[in-house]
């Protein structure tokens, strides 16, 4: 790894600051994705900008109809708290899937989304349940955050500071874990709620996506087996050895359907 | 028996320092001046080299030096040998390409070290290794062994006409095709034993140190087997004499045969630390690891089994290619050959057995002895044939065993395939493993998950191994280049403490309570009272280390032999001490009697009387110091039975393991607990390799499965709660009556887990790893057909 500095900022103003007056500089999580990615020599910022611990980016409350999310909070603390797990226990459940204990304790909502590994569970919760990102300077739809392997609609020196999650009447998430890393071979996350009947795979292809054949069966009729006749196409989808884009596939039929079965 | 005498479970000794991070592995340790090593390792599986420029490295900051294959031919050293010697079929001797610590000719494997860079700190090393620029001129990378023997396939080193090591036979063919001409049925089948990578949780590590006054040369190192990689240093890469070098394998996290081997590393860092005069540490990034570290197994075979019409085995025939990987790496050359077609037998009665194997060079990793060692690959090979016979005659599975099983009255056995198995009781660990496991119960219990919509499966493997590792007549007429005796030396110190000094190595094993444990046994005194040294030559006496299972088996017998020889000291002085007759005197619980009157010395006052020898016999040596080597008589025979139950998801092909029996004899049991201790470890990764654990290649040569994101190692979570038991018939030729435990594990497991896979679904055979899509891909083919 690279030398770097790294900067403690007191305020959301000032971290944005540092971010634009250095351009080789990063916004810091949870360093989950940042830090490995570092230490391969594949990123080499200049400097570091601690942003999870900023009082903007904390807390969680439930605001209307929706609830929302600082983009500081760790996964581990999405997933053990009361309000995420009475307004979306889907949303808390995936959190608590997350990696292992240690990535939990430190890997936060903001840097997931950020990064966009197309492998990652949240992105799936957040096109799913129609969410909006937002940022120090505006509010994302999820329909335009994400923009496949690894980007997104983010600036450079843009940070996102919470999440707002319309809450679903029905909601669950369906994870395939990789045998070797964990994250999602296939995961699917089904939702029925304000922002209508929606279905998101993630680790399936180049980034997460809405599978709009499924919504539509399911839009007919929530149900299980109203997937029955709805076929996934391979084309396109990922392959490594642990997964051929055909077994991707399928899975993601299988995933939807327990997905839709334990929404209920 | 002695307090914490054999068959107690002593806690174990090392733990304290293990369990509250005060251990001392190589990358603890921090010599005065050290600087520090990277390699510069080739990004192409195969390619020439044609130029290294190493001026823009060697102008960075802190940079020390840069060395090259150059720098090594200049200096003649660093050709790593082979440590054993096969010949083929026709006669002739294998090919032996030889192996430099740093390439200069061309590279052949994703890894290959090309040059060092050294420097003051580790990240001024690698940001100077990132600066040597090396021109490649890509050659045909040759990756998967049927590609490597193809006709007109790029060669991997020259001389290796059809990238052909050797290409080597065992057994008797006439007498074995003639089993297979009278034969009732034939049963065929082609499988592969996947490629693992061992993942030590300490990565390989080694500081060179150089004394320019006296010449010494001192090397830590993350090895098995000190002594050993002292002897290759001085005798082939170094050239220095032994008395000049001294190599300490301090504590070491796990090897599992990884860290036998002579790595080009080490041997660098030593030779680097020569030239520039100061100490040189390199230690193995995970990544370096994958790509560096030994591999395992990685067998591709053909092979047959005979049956007469009641299904008893008349002949087994197999032919086997081999991967060497790139080089040929200590061991490789027996592995496949004297560490696998001796075990063709199993624990059956086949009379005819004939195995040809053919050793590949290709243009991966170097593979070697990985726990276990040709034992699984001959394991598998045997009883996934076992299975696929019962299940093509319509027998059960049992039964076919039972049937087959050597009679516990028919030891000693002699195989086909050379070796004499001395002891054993199979049909014991197989009725105790039936018990265990519930085998009779099995149906119900697939009824039950059926209902759950789960399918359940059941698996059995009954299994033999050699280890105890091994008479050294045997390994030099099988063409071993070395002998595989052990060395002890036991001193009992004046008020009565006693250090063990053993040539073993403990990498996880628990030598220093087991071993402590046999002092307690023979001398009566507390396992507290005694100490084990080992992993240092300038400690211990020459010796061979710890692999095969052999360290209690061939180094255990010799520390009880020179325990024996204390003894027999300390019976002179108390005669003397009593006024008796030697030929009275009894040694037990500690205390020296004399038969017939209740006088007697206790052990302390003999020792005692040893080092202050007042009063003590005329012609006797005072102290109280022995040693001893073994050579054993011959391998030892663990034996036991596996039976794994597993549970499959039909939609998506997970298969979770819900229950593992492993019943093993592995002879008289020195420390129970350490024993559990071996065949969990085992098993785990013998349900790695069954269900999880592959190397993969894509046809670059670049390894794919280069980091645990691509690499399943178990998880607790994939594993289940075992139940383990043992059976114990002693080994004749040892006096502990010991064979070994440290193998048994990894051996005895992947065919049962397995065998329960294709029960659940209801298929002939799966290769491994059974991966969720492969056993969701198998669940659809059957349907289909
Ligand atoms: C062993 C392991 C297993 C894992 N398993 C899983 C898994 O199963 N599923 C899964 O989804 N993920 C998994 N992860 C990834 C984990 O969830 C990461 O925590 C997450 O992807 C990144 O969050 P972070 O806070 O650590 O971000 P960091 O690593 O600190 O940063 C990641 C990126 O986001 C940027 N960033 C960080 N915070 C912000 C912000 N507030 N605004 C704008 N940009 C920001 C950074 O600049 C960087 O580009 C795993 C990670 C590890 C190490």
């Amino acid at each position: 790894m690279q030398d770097f500095s790294f900067h403690k900022p007191q305020n959301l103003a000032a971290a944005v600051d540092t971010l634009k007056k250095r351009p080789e500089a990063k916004a810091l999580g949870g360093g989950q994705s940042l830090i490995p990615v570092m230490k391969l020599g594949l990123a080499a910022p200049s400097d570091l900008v601690s942003v999870a611990g900023l009082a903007e980016l904390r807390g969680i409350k439930v605001d209307g109809k929706e609830l929302v999310v600082g983009a500081g909070m760790t996964h581990a603390e999405v997933a053990d708290s009361a309000e995420v797990k009475k307004a979306i226990p889907a949303l808390a459940a995936l959190a608590g899937h997350i990696g292992d204990a240690q990535v939990r304790n430190r890997g936060t909502l903001g840097g997931s989304l950020a990064h966009d590994d197309p492998a990652a569970d949240y992105p799936a919760a957040v096109l799913a349940l129609g969410a909006t990102v937002v940022t120090d300077r505006r509010k994302i739809a999820a329909d335009d955050f994400f923009r496949g392997l690894y980007q997104t609609a983010l600036g450079a020196d843009e940070i996102v500071t919470s999440v707002r999650f319309p809450i679903p009447e029905k909601a669950a998430y369906a994870k395939f874990a990789h045998p070797a890393s964990k994250f999602a071979l296939v995961g699917v996350m089904v939702a029925k709620g304000p922002a209508g009947v929606r279905v998101a795979v993630t680790g399936a292809g180049p980034g997460v996506f809405r599978q709009a054949d499924m919504e539509r069966a399911l839009g007919g009729r929530w149900a299980a087996d109203a997937l029955a006749g709805v076929a996934v196409k391979a084309e396109g989808l990922n392959a490594d050895p642990y997964g051929s884009a055909e077994y991707r596939a399928h899975l993601i039929g299988v995933m939807a359907r327990r997905a839709v079965a334990a929404a209920g | 028996m002695a307090q914490g005498g054999i068959g107690s479970s002593v806690k174990r000794k090392e733990d304290a320092r293990f369990l509250t991070g005060r251990g001392t592995y190589v990358d603890d340790i921090v010599r005065p001046g050290q600087t520090h090593a990277v390699f510069v390792r080739s990004p192409h599986a195969h390619a020439k080299i044609k130029a290294v420029k190493t001026a823009e490295a060697l102008k960075a900051p802190g940079v020390v030096a840069v060395l090259t294959g150059a720098d090594l031919a200049a200096d003649k050293v660093g050709n790593l040998p082979a440590g054993w010697l096969i010949h083929s079929k026709d006669g002739t001797p294998m090919v032996e390409p030889g192996h430099m610590a740093l390439v200069a000719d061309k590279v052949r494997h994703v890894g290959d070290q090309v040059a060092v860079v050294v420097a003051e700190t580790k990240d001024q090393a690698r940001e100077a290794a990132a600066l040597v620029e090396v021109d490649y001129e890509p050659l045909p990378a040759m990756v998967g062994l049927a590609q490597a023997i193809a006709p007109g396939a790029a060669l991997v080193h020259d001389q290796a006409k059809a990238n052909t090591c050797y290409d080597w036979h065992l057994g008797d063919k006439a007498a074995t095709d003639a089993a297979f001409a009278k034969a009732h049925k034939v049963v065929t089948l082609d499988l592969v034993n996947n490629r693992l990578i061992p993942n030590a949780i300490e990565p390989r590590a080694a500081i060179g140190e150089f004394d320019r006054v006296t010449g010494d040369l001192t090397l830590y190192t993350t090895s098995q087997n000190p002594h050993l990689i002292r002897l290759l240093l001085s005798a082939f890469t170094m050239g220095v004499p032994e008395h000049k070098l001294r190599v300490v394998a301090p504590d070491v996290g796990g090897g599992f045969g990884s860290k036998i081997f002579h790595y080009a590393e080490e041997f660098v860092t030593l030779w680097a630390a020569r030239r520039i005069g100061r100490p040189v540490k390199w230690t193995a990034t995970r990544s370096e690891a994958f790509m560096s570290d030994a591999h395992g197994r990685d067998h591709v075979t053909h092979c047959e089994l005979a049956l007469d019409k009641e299904g008893r085995f008349l002949g087994l025939r197999e032919r086997t290619l081999a991967n060497m990987g790139a080089y040929l790496s200590q061991f490789a050359p027996s592995v496949p050959t004297y560490l696998h077609a001796t075990l063709l037998a199993g624990c059956y009665t086949t009379p005819a057995i004939y195995s040809e194997v053919r050793a590949v060079f290709t243009n991966t990793v170097p593979v070697d002895a990985y726990r276990g060692a040709g034992r699984p690959e001959a394991t598998y090979l045997i009883e996934r044939l076992v299975d696929v016979a019962a299940r093509e005659m319509g027998m059960d599975r049992v039964d076919i065993r039972r049937k087959n099983l050597i009679p516990k009255d028919k030891f000693p056995y002699q195989t086909p395939v050379a070796l004499q198995y001395d002891s054993g009781d199979y049909q014991a660990t197989l009725d105790a493993a039936l018990k265990k496991a519930d085998w009779a119960g099995f149906e119900k219990r697939r009824a039950e998950a059926k209902a759950r919509g789960k399918l359940r499966g059941i698996g059995i493997s009954t299994y033999v191994e050699a280890c105890g590792i091994a008479p050294s007549a045997v390994v030099g007429a099988l063409g071993g280049r070395v002998g595989l005796w052990e060395s002890a030396h036991v001193r009992v110190h004046p008020t009565g403490s006693i250090t063990i000094f053993t040539g073993a190595h403990s990498h996880g094993q628990s030598h220093e309570t087991t071993f402590a444990q046999l002092a307690a046994e023979k001398l009566g005194v507390s396992t507290d009272q005694v100490e084990v040294v080992h992993g240092d030559t300038a400690k211990s006496a020459f010796a061979m280390g710890t692999y095969g299972s052999r360290s209690l088996a061939v180094g255990g017998t010799a520390i009880v032999n020179a325990i024996d020889k204390i003894i027999a000291k300390g019976k002179k002085i108390a005669a003397h001490l009593l006024e008796a007759s030697e030929g009275d005197v009894d040694f037990k619980d500690g205390k020296f009697t004399v038969r017939g009157t209740d006088r007697a010395k206790a052990f302390g006052e003999v020792v005692l009387a040893a080092y202050i020898p007042h009063k003590y016999p005329a012609n006797l040596e005072p102290g109280l110091e022995e040693s001893a080597v073994y050579d054993p008589k011959n391998f030892t025979f663990p034996a036991g039975c596996h039976i794994c139950e597993v549970e499959i998801d039909p939609d998506t092909g997970v298969t979770q393991v819900i229950a593992f029996t492993a019943v093993d004899d592995v002879g008289t049991v020195i420390n129970p607990m350490v024993v559990e201790g071996q065949v969990h470890g085992g098993v785990a990764q013998g349900i790695g390799q069954a269900l999880l654990e592959g190397a993969q290649y894509d046809d670059q040569g670049q390894l794919l499965s280069g980091s645990f994101l691509g690499y399943t190692m178990p998880r607790a979570g994939d594993l289940p709660s075992y139940q383990v038991g043992t059976e114990v018939t002693a080994c004749t030729h040892n006096p502990l009556g010991v064979k070994g435990v440290g193998e048994v594990g990894a051996i005895g497991s992947p065919p049962a887990v397995i065998g329960a896979v294709c029960d659940a679904i209801g298929v002939r055979h799966i290769e491994m790893p059974a991966t969720p899509e492969r056993v969701w891909r198998a669940i659809r083919d059957a349907k289909k057909a």
